[in-house]
């Protein structure tokens, strides 16, 4: 029958708190196969990666590899047992070469000094023979994204690797490049290596897998035959039960509520932005798709009024904005979402009631001579509770104490609080599970459909796609013209994304 | 070893841990009692008979609390904006400066107008001085940290020099002191006989004025939201900056009046020896308080009653009274470590 199993966990068990964020999972990987790791987030697919690899100790269960029980906690003795991981956010030294970030730690601390010929030329073969083309002396810091990745894979394959954990492997690349990681993979099965896949991308999931497991709330809920199975029944055991896609109503193009005209930013830190001009019209979604780091961070700053232009105008209903902070874009109506819900939507140990009148403590609603009405505040965090569906014990809590789907929701209330003509939503769904992503969208159409310009920046292309009235992509600081609503198949976004101009994308 | 979250800290254990650390206090200082040859119980019995076993023993120690009180709301105030403000000591002695210059006869006003004026200029005095360091802050990125701990010595020191040169007491026998402050310009005392003088109430009106502010206004608001999460903060339209000026403002003044009780209320002059370190032990203060105004009361007149306790024992049972620092120090250490078990459970590996 099959090979013999190279891994196998039994009975893995992990609670923080009163939350079981693994419940006696067992399952086993075999050799020379691709194991996906299927399941929303907050599922516990990265708990169970971080147990396997030995970040964190499980409360029951164990880890066998090449039939040898792995001590717990210990990523040492996992790394000697031929376990490789690629983690979501990289771990390589930014100002280093790709060689020496390669054999950083290979070697006793004793030696001397790196043997380069011998590293280098191992480095060369390795990357000849699975496809990961990247310069071995090449500064990382200079490398893309993708080739980043690659690093991170020869790192593993260096240190003789035979199990090899992919973390979200697709999530910072375009198109493109996960095409290309893929076809590596599949080079790195043919060789003998085990891979174990975890994504929340039903699509990648058939493309490149043998077997899938799927975890839904922490506990292993299905084992399925890739080419036995289909992504309808995937994500329904995922979800557990059937999801809809949000439905797009038509609605009447409005006028132009939002516009950057040749605007020029220059933000301490991040990608530049020069002669940028954007208009967002009423009853509209425009989706902005890109790779993170392109300069979404520093066009969702300059709509949030964090940054000011440092040439160029903005013009909210027609009327141009003199002094560009984050109050005049309050005031100017525009309804914020920001990126990071924990480090800028939330003040975390403040509660519920301090967070939702956190734009608005200064009216009338909710101050009288410089005196806060708590109860005025209680009562509207209340309002937002019941209004957008919201789990949460008292306004008194702690909002750090919620979870990341209420936060967003409240985030959400408090953005769309007065109905403001104008809404950024930044990664409004990143990290929510599947319930609190269609409600999002669904708050956001209603938006929509009264007649607000909203502008969705998002990393994943389907989210665009699904909700956008119009896309644009933004590659290296520059936007490209917009295309509507079909009009530019995923493969030419996607050529958009990794940076082709659009002449060239006529060309071709 | 790792720190995890506890969901929802125990009622038990809010009231277990604080308790603990009042034993581990207790039980260190012991220890220092038997090195010095006396018996820890008639330590802890002297200290607590010195600090309030008397009427006099207890008006002392709210005298010595007064300051404190002042020092720990001032810092109490910053650090909830994390305005690291390491420089009461500094502010404390502008307020007294400010009060000798115009207390000792540059106005002549009755006490209802005089009062409240030397009030005002020693408040603004403190917080002019915290406003270069608080300007540095938000302008430049510079530590203030350093910026107002350096400033303590060179207040210290320029407070010296006025009291050798133009602020000198021409019959002070030689003394580095000020001329006193006009009788007008005197708290008086709330007992007669006794130290204690209006300056403690002052402190405690202050207190409860404090804690008004952070409760109920919007100024309260920014300065604790600025103080979590000051990116949060801006991005909701806060104007951080400015309410880190404010906050450094209200810290420097409230510090300021801390040197203005004791010109006005116990030494009557200024003179270089005017604080006994006060500043510094507000920080203890506040952070024993957890920087809430109304238990900068409490943990003042808790320091105070140690230091003045320690006095006193010290003379009876011979053991150093250094004992008292020891034992504010412990304190603050097992209590902070307290805090966090209640809020955090350690997780060895």
């Amino acid at each position: 029958m099959s090979p013999t199993p190279v891994l196998r966990l039994h009975n893995i068990t992990k609670r923080f708190g009163s939350l079981v964020a693994n419940d006696a999972i067992s399952f086993d990987v075999r050799e020379g196969e691709v194991v996906a790791l299927l399941g929303e987030n907050g599922a516990g697919k990265t708990t169970l990666m971080n147990i396997l690899f030995g970040h964190y100790v499980a409360d029951e269960g164990t880890v066998e590899a090449f039939g040898k029980v792995l001590p717990a906690g210990d990523p040492n003795a996992a790394l000697a047992a031929g376990i490789g991981m690629v983690h979501q956010h990289f771990t390589l030294a930014d100002n280093m070469t790709v060689l020496e970030n390669v054999a950083l730690g290979t070697q006793s601390l004793w030696a001397p000094r790196l043997d380069r010929k011998e590293a280098s030329s191992r480095i060369r073969a390795l990357a000849q023979g699975f496809g990961l083309v990247v310069d071995p002396d090449a500064t990382i810091g200079r490398l893309t994204v993708g080739e980043r990745q690659r690093v991170e894979i020869l790192k593993a394959l260096y240190r003789d690797a035979r199990i090899l954990i992919l973390d979200e492997p697709t999530a910072v690349l375009t198109p493109g490049e996960a095409e290309a990681l893929f076809r590596t993979l599949k080079l790195l099965v043919a060789k003998g290596l085990s891979i174990l896949f975890i994504s929340h991308k039903m699509h990648e999931v058939t493309a490149i897998s043998d077997r899938v497991l799927v975890l839904r709330g922490g506990k292993l809920v299905g084992e399925r035959k890739t080419n036995e199975t289909d992504s309808r029944a995937m994500a329904a055991l995922m979800v557990g039960g059937e999801i809809a896609s949000p439905k797009v109503e038509a609605v009447q193009r409005g006028s132009v509520r939002f516009a950057l005209s040749q605007v020029s930013a220059r933000p301490p830190a991040g990608v530049p932005l020069n002669n940028l001009t954007l208009e967002l019209h009423g009853g509209e979604i425009a989706g902005l798709a890109g790779v993170s780091g392109n300069g979404q961070a520093t066009l969702a700053a300059l709509m949030a009024g964090t940054i000011a232009p440092s040439s160029g105008t903005i013009a909210v209903d027609g009327r141009e904005a003199r002094s560009w902070t984050p109050r005049a874009a309050l005031g100017a109506g525009i309804g914020r979402v920001p990126e990071d819900r924990h480090a800028v939507g939330s003040i975390g140990d403040m509660t519920v009631a301090e967070n939702v009148i956190s734009e608005r403590y200064r009216t009338r609603r909710f101050s009288r001579f410089g005196f806060l009405d708590w109860t005025a505040a209680r009562r509207f965090a209340e309002e937002l509770v019941r209004d957008y569906d919201v789990k949460c014990p008292s306004p008194d809590a702690r909002i750090r104490l919620l979870s990341g789907g209420n936060m967003q929701k409240l985030i959400l209330g408090r953005a769309l609080d007065g109905d403001p003509p104008v809404i950024l939503a930044n990664q409004p769904t990143r990290g929510l599970d599947v319930g609190a992503v269609a409600y999002v969208h669904s708050r956001l159409l209603q938006a929509r459909k009264r007649g607000a310009a909203i502008l969705l920046i998002s990393e994943d292309l389907e989210e665009i796609l699904a909700l956008s009235d119009r896309v644009y992509v933004m590659s290296k600081g520059r936007l490209s013209s917009p295309s509507a609503r079909g009009e530019r198949s995923v493969s030419e976004l996607g050529e958009l994304m990794a940076g082709r101009s659009e002449d060239a994308l006529h060309a071709a | 070893m790792r720190l995890e979250p506890k969901p929802a800290p125990s009622f038990a254990a809010t009231l277990l841990y604080p308790l603990g650390a009042v034993a581990a206090t207790l039980v260190f200082t012991s220890v220092l009692a038997l090195l010095a040859g006396a018996s820890p119980l008639d330590v802890f019995l002297l200290v607590a008979k010195g600090a309030a076993g008397s009427q006099f023993a207890l008006m002392e120690t709210l005298t010595r609390a007064t300051p404190l009180i002042f020092t720990g709301l001032a810092i109490a105030v910053a650090f909830r904006a994390k305005l690291w403000n390491i420089g009461a000591e500094a502010q404390l002695y502008m307020g007294g400066v400010a009060t000798v210059v115009l207390g000792t006869g540059a106005l002549p006003l009755p006490a209802p107008l005089l009062i409240p004026i030397l009030m005002a200029a020693s408040m603004l005095a403190g917080a002019l001085l915290l406003l270069g360091p608080a300007f540095l802050k938000t302008r430049f990125g510079v530590d203030e940290v350093v910026t107002t701990l350096l400033l303590n010595f060179i207040v210290l020191l320029f407070v010296s020099m006025l009291l050798e040169g133009p602020l000198k007491d021409p019959m002070g026998m030689g003394w580095p002191q000020s001329i006193k402050v006009l009788p007008e310009a005197r708290l008086p005392r709330i007992i007669t006989g006794r130290r204690l003088h209006y300056g403690f109430v002052l402190a405690i009106v202050a207190s409860v004025i404090l804690w008004v502010v952070m409760k109920r206004t919007t100024l309260g608001y920014e300065m604790r939201a600025v103080g979590h999460n000051p990116e949060a903060s801006r991005f909701a339209g806060i104007p951080v900056n400015s309410v880190l000026m404010k906050t450094a403002l209200l810290s420097g003044g409230l510090a300021a009046l801390g040197g203005f009780s004791e010109v006005t209320g116990l030494k009557g002059n200024l003179t270089s020896d005017l604080s006994a370190n006060f500043g510094y032990t507000g920080i203890v203060v506040a952070m024993l308080a957890m920087l809430n105004p109304l238990g900068v009361v409490a943990s003042a007149i808790f320091v105070a009653g140690i230091f003045v306790g320690a006095d006193s024992m010290s003379r009876a049972a011979g053991v150093p009274s250094y004992i008292a620092d020891v034992m504010v120090a412990v304190a603050l250490l097992t209590m902070v470590t307290a805090i966090m078990l209640t809020r955090f459970r350690i997780r060895w590996r």
